[in-house]
């Protein structure tokens, strides 16, 4: 077992408990910083890849400004952790066992394609991850759909407004 | 590193967030477990594109292929960014009219 199996092993489980951790904590803060966690192995997932732009882009962006936005929100409404209304025991089971049947379909039928038995992923190697040739895919082959995104961006933020306005 | 481990791990991911909106009440973990799925998206995109380039490299060394995958999951993290913003907005919204965020209010439209 080298290290880079080591790496991926370790990185999975803790992405695998921690989100686990973010279901069962009674705490809605808890379960933020949670999912910060689950955050930061992916983005260690993403560096393992060779992906490093996307990895510190998923650490700015989703670590760094969504949760961040959701703590806001979270301490802004002040939820006591002791109000917070729990489903019946049979509605949390039942969405447990269809959760789990969906899971198990899933991973038959993975089982079953031949086409991914014997493929490999490149794991450390290879120069797409990075920002060179991202930046220039982004601003040659991408750059109408990168301009289109700054309007999605505009309207997000009117649309943010005028509901936090009424 | 076989692209099946990487296609397992985000199935679990995946399935963790399923459950989670399944179970929850509460609207804002509801919204994070959301966030968890599209994240083990993002992540198997990612892992296809390594694979994808892991075959083309065999074949020619100076080769671009699979850098689309990673455009579009930086295009998902843009979506999804927009999307927090509408969705907490929302929340906060209707958290000032119910007092409340539990999502077992939101069945008015029933009516």
């Amino acid at each position: 077992m080298n290290i880079l199996e080591i790496l991926f092993f370790a990185l999975s489980a803790l992405a695998i408990i921690s989100a686990v951790m973010v279901l069962i904590s009674k705490n809605p803060i808890h379960s933020v910083l949670w999912l910060i966690l689950v955050f930061f192995a992916i983005s260690g997932h993403y560096i393992l890849l060779n992906a490093q732009f996307l990895a510190i882009v998923n650490i700015i962006v989703y670590a760094g400004a969504i949760m961040v936005l959701f703590l806001f929100v979270m301490m802004l409404m002040n939820v006591k952790k002791d109000k917070e209304p729990q489903k019946q025991l049979w509605v949390k089971l039942t969405g447990v066992i269809a959760g789990g049947s969906f899971l198990t379909l899933l991973i038959a039928l993975v089982k079953q394609n031949t086409s991914f038995q014997g493929r490999d992923v490149l794991l450390k190697d290879g120069s797409i991850g990075l920002i060179h040739p991202l930046g220039q895919a982004l601003f040659t082959d991408f750059v109408v759909p990168f301009e289109i995104s700054s309007v999605l961006f505009l309207s997000a933020m009117v649309g943010a407004v005028i509901i936090g306005k009424k | 590193m076989p692209i099946e481990y990487y296609i397992f791990l985000c199935l679990t991911l995946f399935s963790i967030g399923v459950i989670g909106v399944l179970t929850r009440r509460n609207a804002i973990i509801v919204f994070m477990c959301i966030e968890l799925m599209l994240n083990a998206v993002n992540m198997l995109l990612v892992a296809f594109s390594k694979m994808n380039y892991a075959t083309a490299q065999t074949i020619t060394p100076n080769t671009t292929a699979g850098i689309d995958a990673q455009i579009f999951v930086f295009f998902i993290m843009v979506v999804a960014a927009a999307e927090v913003s509408i969705g907490l907005a929302i929340i906060v919204m209707i958290y000032r009219n119910t007092h409340s965020i539990d999502i077992n209010f939101l069945n008015r439209l029933k009516n």
